[in-house]
């Protein structure tokens, strides 16, 4: 019972912090570079996804040998690889091709000769 | 009641969500490749509202944490207890998707439907298959509903709820990164 009170209020405090940061920059009263603002909400997404798996989700709270834990951290490693190939691999797609057209006066430019 | 979060049944109930997330992953990496693109249309900056989203937020994160009590009463044996929150969180669950319906028809009257551009296919799909999953999870709790209703409160039937309270809150985590990532980035981009 006081593992999901803590868990709610926890993820409510998180959820609301992070809304009010963005409101707060879209009305101009925030005064912070975009990339930080970008960097702390992911950052309070990733607390809340933490707050979560331990209070409601019970992870790692089974006994050895862990196969639940062990599953979920698979999970995420294929979960890094996917997001991060695909945007990594997307966006040099999208630099190499022709339909910008002065993409090899960019390319030029960038690499230096 | 430790002997829950051992069975084999929720090892195998956990793979599957497991395996959700990276249906979702691959979901989630569609969209940010994607979310650029908007062929001269709409960005998120323009059509999302955002007091809006977090009110759908926070009744999904709330159906969560009513979901949760209703295990705890379980393992108490409060069966009418037990009753009462599923109903609960079914309500909430319908208000969300109530309000997620209503986002869609008006996106679409205004014509940004997923034709529109890749951006708005890439969204539809993601949030839209979160959708999907929050409607067969509001099946999943009416059956448990009727069942508890007419049946006693077996070790069978709090494992049963159990496993949907792990299906509830992983939705509700997905949730969480789609408010993230599409909504308040939306709103920043």
């Amino acid at each position: 019972m006081r593992s999901y009170v803590t868990g709610f209020a926890v993820s409510l405090v998180l959820t609301l912090v992070a809304f009010g940061l963005v409101l707060g920059y879209t009305q101009g009263s925030l005064d912070v570079s975009k990339g930080l603002l970008i960097l702390s909400i992911v950052v309070l997404a990733a607390l809340q996804l933490g707050v979560q798996l331990v209070y409601f989700l019970h992870l790692g709270q089974e006994s050895k040998p862990h196969f639940n834990l062990i599953s979920f951290l698979f999970m995420l490693l294929v979960l890094v690889v996917i997001i991060a190939g695909s945007l990594w691999i997307m966006a040099n797609l999208d630099y190499n091709m022709m339909h910008n057209p002065n993409i090899e006066k960019e390319i030029i430019h960038d690499e230096g000769y | 009641m430790k002997y829950i979060e051992d069975s084999k049944t929720t090892l195998g109930f956990w793979i599957y969500l497991m395996t959700d997330c990276v249906l979702f992953a691959s979901l989630f990496a569609t969209f940010a490749v994607l979310r650029n693109n908007t062929f001269g249309g709409p960005g998120g900056n323009e059509l999302f509202s955002l007091p809006f989203v977090l009110l759908e937020t926070l009744i999904l994160l709330i159906s969560s944490f009513v979901c949760g009590l209703a295990v705890v009463s379980a393992r108490k044996q409060q069966k009418d207890r037990v009753i009462r929150l599923l109903v609960a969180t079914v309500v909430l669950g319908l208000m969300f998707i109530g309000l997620e319906i209503n986002e869609f028809r008006e996106l679409a009257a205004e014509g940004n439907d997923w034709q529109r551009s890749a951006f708005l296919s890439s969204f539809f799909t993601l949030v839209g298959t979160h959708g999907l999953h929050i409607c067969l999870g509001l099946l999943w709790a009416s059956f448990l509903i009727v069942r508890l209703s007419t049946s006693k409160l077996t070790g069978t039937t709090v494992k049963r709820l159990f496993l949907f309270s792990l299906f509830w809150h992983f939705l509700d985590i997905v949730w969480i990164f789609i408010f993230t990532i599409v909504y308040l980035m939306g709103a920043l981009s």
